[in-house]
């Protein structure tokens, strides 16, 4: 029976090989991800004068908007933030989706039978787990800043749509999800941007992850103190 | 041939050797048969009987292989060497994991794997490493090609040849040397390949970059071979590492992810200081 033991070069599929280099793909990720998270903390901590009262929070909402008036126009310093986080999530997403089809092009058909040994739930979901984050961005958008998704609508206080959207099970509902998903982005994203810009050893593995885990559950945590305060009364 | 096996079934499952009775195992094995490079491939079941739990992973194939050339069919092709643990030859998916990790409880190669981990009457699944980068040769034996022209894109050093130098002249921090050693434990087997989501070869990369550029002797070529051995593995089709950690689970010399942090850092570095990969 004539049986082939050798591959000869020319039988040899040539991959397509990758334009960008993957590690390149990688910093973009983690770059564009730490100006992400920095935001993240500047936001969690402005939501939490909303326990200040309505005043306080809607005064917040206004300041942001006037930053450097009269030096600068009107809205300068929110439109630098707002470019600067659209191009770090353009940069994030870009990252994303090629090393997505890089890993798929290196291994096309899978393993009739695959078990984890290692892997983390927040590493397996970063994916489908980031694209659902980035739909509860678009939503989170419509929702309390423009207020076309809100139950009060555009026109009314940032403070009302706010209160108006938690005082909805449903609505809470989907802020606690998508939370707990960036949660777990961000627990795996944190370690794993220390590892690409190079800075984990066997000696600091045990600090990042804990600081990820630690860092994740606060941030989350801020978060989700607003829409549970609403919800069940504390703040109205 | 029918006298021969009446009489070890006799044997072992009689007053004859009790002892050993209750031991060996039936197994049931699906794997992965594929003629070449160009077949499609697919799961055939066998079975197996009187498999010793003192046997290595391997020598219960050879069961399997010396029952199917009886028989008359092709035997099942699987790659193999030392069979001690040390060559990289071996390598298959056991039950979904690289090595068997899954089902050995600790660090291992396939050769090294015992089948006192299996109990009577398990389904034991066998594929081949699967990656673009890694084509299957025949059924289990994939072309691991891809790594050698890894190594040959960056893992040496330029030394002086003629008589052996003194070996205290260049001295290694004990911290270095052991870091490196670590590293050089490494012996390409592919595993990390294997168990990868990503199909990414970085844990090999990164043992090889650490393993020379952790020495004195690695140093001047360390910029370029970093540079080089990353350019090479994204040409050979393997995927981008995204710090998972399945790789260093799986490996048998247990190469940690802190090799895969010093490749990273020593490859921005060298991009800083202007080294860019030879096409
Ligand atoms: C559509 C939206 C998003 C997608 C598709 C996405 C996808 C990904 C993917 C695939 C990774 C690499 C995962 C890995 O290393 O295994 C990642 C990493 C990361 N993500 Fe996202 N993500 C999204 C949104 C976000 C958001 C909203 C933030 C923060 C607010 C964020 C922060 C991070 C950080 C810090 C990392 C670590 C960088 C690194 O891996 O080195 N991501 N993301
Ligand atoms: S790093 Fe470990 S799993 Fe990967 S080739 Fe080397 S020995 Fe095998
Ligand atoms: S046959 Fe050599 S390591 Fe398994």
């Amino acid at each position: 029976m004539a049986v082939v033991t050798v591959t000869q070069p020319g039988q040899r599929r040539a991959p397509k090989a990758a334009k960008t280099s993957s590690v390149f793909k990688k910093v973009v990720m983690a770059v564009s991800g730490i100006i992400l998270v920095l935001y993240l903390i500047a936001h969690m901590i402005g939501n939490l004068k909303v326990f200040a009262g309505r005043e306080s929070f809607n005064g917040y909402s206004h300041w942001i908007r006037t930053i450097g008036e009269p030096a600068v126009p009107a809205q300068t310093t929110l439109t630098i933030i707002r470019i600067v986080l659209l191009a770090a999530v353009i940069a994030h997403i870009w990252a994303a989706i090629a090393l997505w089809r890089q890993a798929k092009r290196a291994r096309p058909n899978g393993y009739v039978t695959k078990k984890a040994v290692a892997q983390s739930y927040a590493s397996r979901t970063m994916r489908w787990g980031g694209v659902i984050v980035g739909l509860f961005v678009v939503y989170h958008i419509l929702d309390l800043t423009m207020g076309v998704a809100n139950p009060e609508g555009p026109g009314t206080t940032p403070y009302d749509r706010l209160v108006a959207g938690f005082s909805n099970p449903l609505i809470t509902a989907v802020y606690v999800i998508a939370l707990i998903l960036l949660g777990m982005h961000l627990r795996h994203g944190i370690w794993s941007a220390t590892q690409t810009l190079g800075q984990s050893n066997k000696r600091r593995e045990r600090t990042v992850n804990l600081f990820a885990l630690v860092f994740s559950v606060v941030l989350i945590g801020g978060f989700l103190l607003v829409p549970f305060s609403v919800l069940f009364g504390l703040v109205g | 041939m029918t006298a021969t096996r009446e009489g070890a079934t006799f044997a072992s499952g009689t007053a004859t050797d009790p002892a050993m009775a209750p031991h060996n195992m039936t197994l049931t094995l699906r794997i992965w048969r594929q003629r070449g490079p160009a077949d499609k491939g697919r799961m055939v079941t066998y079975q197996v009987e009187d498999i010793s739990p003192d046997m290595s992973f391997l020598e219960m194939l050879d069961v399997l292989n010396e029952k199917l050339i009886l028989a008359g069919d092709d035997p099942v092709v699987f790659d193999h060497d030392c069979r001690e643990g040390i060559c990289g030859s071996c390598g298959l998916m056991i039950n979904g994991t690289a090595h068997g990790r899954g089902t050995s409880g600790g660090p291992t190669t396939t050769c090294q794997l015992h089948m006192r981990k299996f109990k009577d009457g398990d389904t034991i699944d066998i594929e081949p490493w699967r990656a673009t980068a890694f084509p299957v040769i025949k059924d289990l034996s994939v072309d691991r090609s891809a790594l050698d022209r890894i190594i040959q894109s960056g893992g040496y050093i330029s030394a002086p040849t003629g008589t052996a130098p003194e070996a205290h002249s260049i001295l290694v921090p004990k911290k270095d040397s052991d870091a490196a050693f670590d590293a050089a434990t490494c012996i390409g087997c592919g595993a990390c390949v294997a168990a990868c989501p990503n199909a990414s070869s970085m844990l090999f990369t990164a043992a090889k970059v650490s393993h020379l550029g952790l020495l004195p002797q690695g140093q001047p070529e360390r910029n370029e071979r970093v540079v080089n051995m990353v350019a090479q593995q994204d040409r050979e089709g393997f995927g981008g590492c995204t710090n998972i950690g399945e790789c260093s689970a799986a490996c048998p010399k247990g190469i940690s992810m802190e090799n895969i942090s010093r490749l990273n850092h020593d490859l921005l570095g060298a991009l800083r200081a202007g080294a860019r990969p030879k096409s």
